[in-house]
């Protein structure tokens, strides 16, 4: 049950995204189209049971004064590792997400469970912990990538719904971004209310 | 004339916040009060300006000589945390009212994705030595005024009955989406 628990949590009651409001750069940026969502998505996730993994393994070794440089260190290891895999095997996925690979470095998501659950938590645990918080960040970024794309472009995941004479170019853009982040960050706030 | 086009693009047409995507955590972190805007401001261009500084150096002097250049993110991102780090003690010593001033600030840039971004661009655009710091100084400047503006609206948004779901973050957010499609009008000026 605790295990579960610490898998779905990362979904709605403490979704990073749009309860905790961290990594909001790359979900901002990368939302343009489902896709590109589910792609960053999946990298952060990666490199979120990675980090996990490897801080719960050593967190008794690391002393307590460097353990945010040692922290960054495993962290940018696995961004690498992602970055690379990603320039090999889906160079298109890699030139659209462009700069925001190497920035999951600096994502507080992934900092931020190193520091709060990996630190003090077992290894079974930790993994499970950024298994469901990855997922949580991708599903959050679906949601997103999907209402932007469908508005924007008339489509999901490249599907088309709608004629292109209808579409809204502005939310593609910049403004959409942010606008469609707002609303339905007020709507899950509502959900979470509600369920109190 | 080539600096004066890298720092109109930088600040309004490209802007690192509302178009590029860059630093918004400390953007709807610390724009609450217009003073402490200013204050995150200055701490990000002072930083920006002098880790674009470093970083560029290492690029072309360690990594690109010796064929790592896969090791760029590891680099850059431990260059920055020690240069933070450093900044912070030097501050501390030599100018304690600027530490005063900007003290706070400091432990936050090291995870500010814009310190890193512009690092990174630095390099990806090919920009020469003097090209990147006048990139960063211009991107920093952008920071801030988005920063600033977005400061005095809040402000005056503490004030206004806003409706239950979209009190704080939302409300903001909309609010930058809206500041952001103003900015899209300067798309055609370069």
């Amino acid at each position: 049950m605790n295990q579960w628990n610490n898998f779905t949590k990362g979904f709605l009651k403490e979704s990073p995204t749009f309860v905790l409001v961290l990594g909001t750069c790359p979900t901002l940026a990368v939302t343009t189209s489902a896709s590109n969502a589910i792609g960053m998505g999946l990298a952060t996730t990666f490199v979120l049971i990675g980090s996990n993994l490897v801080i719960s393994l050593v967190k008794n070794e690391i002393p307590d004064k460097v353990r945010i440089p040692a922290y960054i260190v495993i962290i940018a290891a696995f961004v690498t590792i992602v970055e690379l895999v990603m320039k090999a095997y889906t160079p298109e996925l890699s030139k659209s997400l462009g700069i925001f690979i190497p920035l999951i470095v600096v994502n507080c998501i992934v900092l931020g469970r190193a520091e709060a659950f990996a630190n003090r938590n077992n290894v079974f645990s930790s993994v499970i912990d950024g298994v469901g918080m990855g997922l949580g960040f991708t599903f959050a970024l679906f949601i997103l990538g999907s209402i932007r794309e469908l508005l924007g472009n008339g489509s999901i995941l490249n599907i088309p719904i709608y004629s292109e004479s209808y579409i809204m170019l502005l939310f593609v853009l910049a403004p959409g971004a942010f606008i469609v982040y707002g609303y339905v960050m007020a709507l899950i706030h509502k959900i979470n209310k509600s369920k109190k | 004339m080539n600096y004066l086009i890298i720092f109109v693009a930088a600040v309004l047409v490209n802007n690192i916040v509302l178009m590029q995507f860059l630093g918004i955590c400390p953007f709807l972190g610390v724009s609450r009060k217009i003073s402490t805007a200013a204050g995150m401001g200055a701490a990000v261009a002072f930083v920006m300006v002098l880790s674009t500084l470093v970083t560029y150096l290492v690029n072309k002097l360690v990594l690109d000589p010796l064929n790592i250049s896969y090791l760029r993110t590891i680099s850059f991102i431990l260059v920055i945390a020690a240069l933070v780090q450093l900044v912070e003690i030097i501050l501390k010593k030599a100018s304690p009212s600027l530490y005063q001033a900007l003290g706070i600030y400091l432990p936050l840039i090291t995870t500010n994705c814009t310190i890193l971004g512009v690092a990174i661009l630095t390099v990806q655009k090919d920009f020469n030595l003097m090209e990147g710091v006048v990139f960063a100084f211009s991107n920093a400047i952008g920071f801030s005024l988005a920063l600033i503006m977005f400061a005095g609206i809040r402000e005056h948004l503490e004030l206004m009955e806003i409706p239950e779901g979209l009190k704080g973050i939302p409300i903001a957010l909309i609010t930058t989406g809206i500041l952001a499609m103003a900015f899209m009008g300067f798309s055609g000026i370069i």
